[in-house]
């Protein structure tokens, strides 16, 4: 049976994030915002306040008892977060800033060693930013080449020619497990395996997914995995780069600095273990123990929970929306094959001129191009508005939406744009 | 507050832009896009006799970012070089909330004071302004 959140756990759930409890402009806030960050259950909190007003200390380098109970803590962190997306040892769990720094770690030590003039990156066109402007300076430097995946017309990728896209030039494939726009959700493993026939690398942004379903990099097949813990209840400047070990242990450094280094002489230096290799000064020790917690309430609520009853708020906020001739929605209509959010543009109404509406009836959305500026492109869009939801949103958070759209939409004056849009 | 935003004068410029469009042939052609939230507006201008004759804007912008640049244009045609540069540094300060908005002399202007309430919104009245300065940079240094 899929079990789903009732109504006294969503209240219960909803206690747990002082945040949620606010007025803004008057109105309760519906935060529906949650792809560009989620908010922190008081757990995550405390626990933060908890390291540094009571064993603050630097890790891995003092022998006194703070420095061993932080250093503690950080390690188990790791080792929680690691069975969360069932990565094989806590050593292939390297902590960063985010997914960002996750990338770039993989384009600057993996990807400017091993990619040469003429090789080939394949991704595709609903990228963030951050999962293509890495790649970007990869290609200037070592003169490799970007082919991208095509769309299908409801946000899916066209896979049927998967074979043909993936040569033996093909070095990486790096895709998003979900679409932070049209919520697509890739099927990771089947680009893995044609990526690993050819003996491509893979690499899969996980900043959407990870969050919001039940992740097994193992399942996966995936050589490299990458998400941030600020979107999943932890705290800003936490994240996570999960590596098949061999490739990990073949990489350079990325930055060079202590806590990396095994023995500094006066010319060279060699390098410490996995995972220490890739963390070099002092980490985000408060950060990545608070990512720890996060893991853990989230664990407790249970993934595959969140996801269905993210399910059921998408399905109810789609069908709510065909309440509007004038709104197009991004993306699969099936909210099997999306994850919790909507990204939808309003006639001919300004994306900015929506999302400004909303904030007066306390609501928070997104509306530009979500840092995916070439899939705007590719949709002939300037800018969309964004809804998305998470574990702690409601139905009744979702009736204020629309009725907040049935007001910006009489205020506006929305025209159908007329404009076949394809997705 | 919304209607301080969305002023009467706002939405019809919004609905109906002034001066939208492409001015061919141009001494001055520039394009701005506010990188955030996806706002774009080229700007295009005739001179003639040291005064602008012909100035239009086009893009994909907000209401705010529409209705700005429609009265903009309005303001500058028929003005020289140094008026018009003159005139966008005083909006532009008005705007960065360093001087304070006049009163009724500055017509449809005026009904973009709405907009300093809304900080983030800001960019979006100014982009319009910015940009033509640039045109005006361009051209300047061209004739340099
Ligand atoms: C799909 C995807 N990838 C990458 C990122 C970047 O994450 P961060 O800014 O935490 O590094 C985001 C966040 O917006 C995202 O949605």
């Amino acid at each position: 049976m899929i079990e789903v959140l009732d109504g006294v756990e969503l209240e219960e759930i909803r206690d747990d994030f002082p945040l949620l409890q606010q007025k803004v402009h008057g109105k309760p806030l519906v935060y529906f915002d949650n792809a560009a960050t989620s908010q922190k259950p008081r757990v995550v909190i405390d626990a933060m306040n908890d390291y540094y007003q009571r064993y603050n200390a630097n890790v891995h380098r003092g022998i006194h008892a703070l420095a061993e109970r932080a250093t503690k803590e950080y390690e188990r962190a790791r080792e929680k977060i690691a069975k969360f997306i069932n990565a094989p040892s806590p050593e292939s769990v390297i902590y960063t800033r985010g997914t960002t720094e996750s990338i770039n770690l993989v384009a600057y030590s993996w990807a400017m060693t091993n990619l040469k003039k003429g090789d080939e990156i394949l991704t595709t066109f609903m990228e963030h930013h951050s999962n293509t402007v890495p790649w970007y300076q990869v290609c200037e430097r070592t003169g490799a080449v970007i082919k991208r995946i095509e769309l299908n017309p409801d946000g899916t990728l066209r896979l049927d020619d998967l074979d043909k896209l993936i040569t033996d030039r093909t070095k990486l494939v790096t895709v998003t497990q979900q679409s932070n726009v049209l919520g697509t959700i890739n099927p990771v493993r089947q680009i893995a395996d044609a990526a690993h026939k050819r003996g491509a690398v893979v690499l899969v942004d996980g900043a959407q997914s990870v969050p919001h379903m039940a992740v097994d990099v193992q399942a996966l097949d995936c050589d490299f995995f990458v998400f941030s813990g600020h979107k999943m209840c932890g705290p800003t400047a936490s994240g996570v780069l999960y590596g098949k070990r061999a490739l990990l242990e073949a990489m350079p450094p990325f930055m060079g600095g202590g806590e990396m280094i095994r023995e500094v002489w006066f010319d060279h230096a060699t390098y410490n273990d996995l995972p220490y290799k890739f963390e070099a000064g002092t980490p985000n020790i408060a950060e990545s123990i608070g990512l720890g917690v996060a893991v853990d309430y989230l664990s407790h609520v249970g993934m595959d929970k969140i996801r269905q009853h993210e399910k059921q708020i998408t399905q109810y906020a789609l069908d709510r929306m065909r309440e509007f001739p004038e709104i197009t929605v991004y993306g699969p209509k099936d909210v099997e094959k999306r994850g919790g959010l909507v990204a939808f543009t309003l006639g001919d109404v300004h994306a900015h001129d929506i999302a400004t509406f909303a904030d007066e009836d306390g609501v928070a959305i997104r509306a530009g191009h979500h840092c995916a500026m070439p899939l705007h492109k590719k949709l002939g869009l300037a800018a969309t508005a964004r809804a998305s939801f998470y574990l702690y949103n409601t139905r009744e958070e979702v009736d204020v939406f629309i009725e907040m759209l049935h007001k910006a939409k009489k205020f506006f004056g929305a025209c159908p744009t007329g404009r076949a849009m394809g997705y | 507050m919304l209607e301080e935003l969305y002023e009467e004068i706002i939405l019809d410029h919004y609905r109906r832009p002034r001066n939208k469009g492409k001015v061919d042939p141009s001494d001055i052609a520039a394009h701005g896009s506010n990188p955030l939230c996806g706002d774009e507006v080229d700007i295009s201008a005739r001179f003639q006799d040291g005064r602008i004759v012909e100035l239009k804007f086009d893009g994909k912008g907000c209401a705010i970012c529409t209705a700005s640049a429609s009265i903009m244009t309005q303001k500058l045609i028929g003005k020289t070089l140094p008026e018009a540069r003159q005139l966008i540094g005083s909006f532009l300060n008005m705007m960065r909330g360093e001087t304070s908005f006049g009163g009724k002399e500055m017509g449809d202007l005026k009904a973009l004071e709405g907009v300093l309430k809304f900080p983030v919104r800001v960019k979006c009245a100014t982009l319009a302004w910015n940009t033509t300065l640039q045109g005006f940079q361009q051209h300047t240094d061209k004739q340099s």
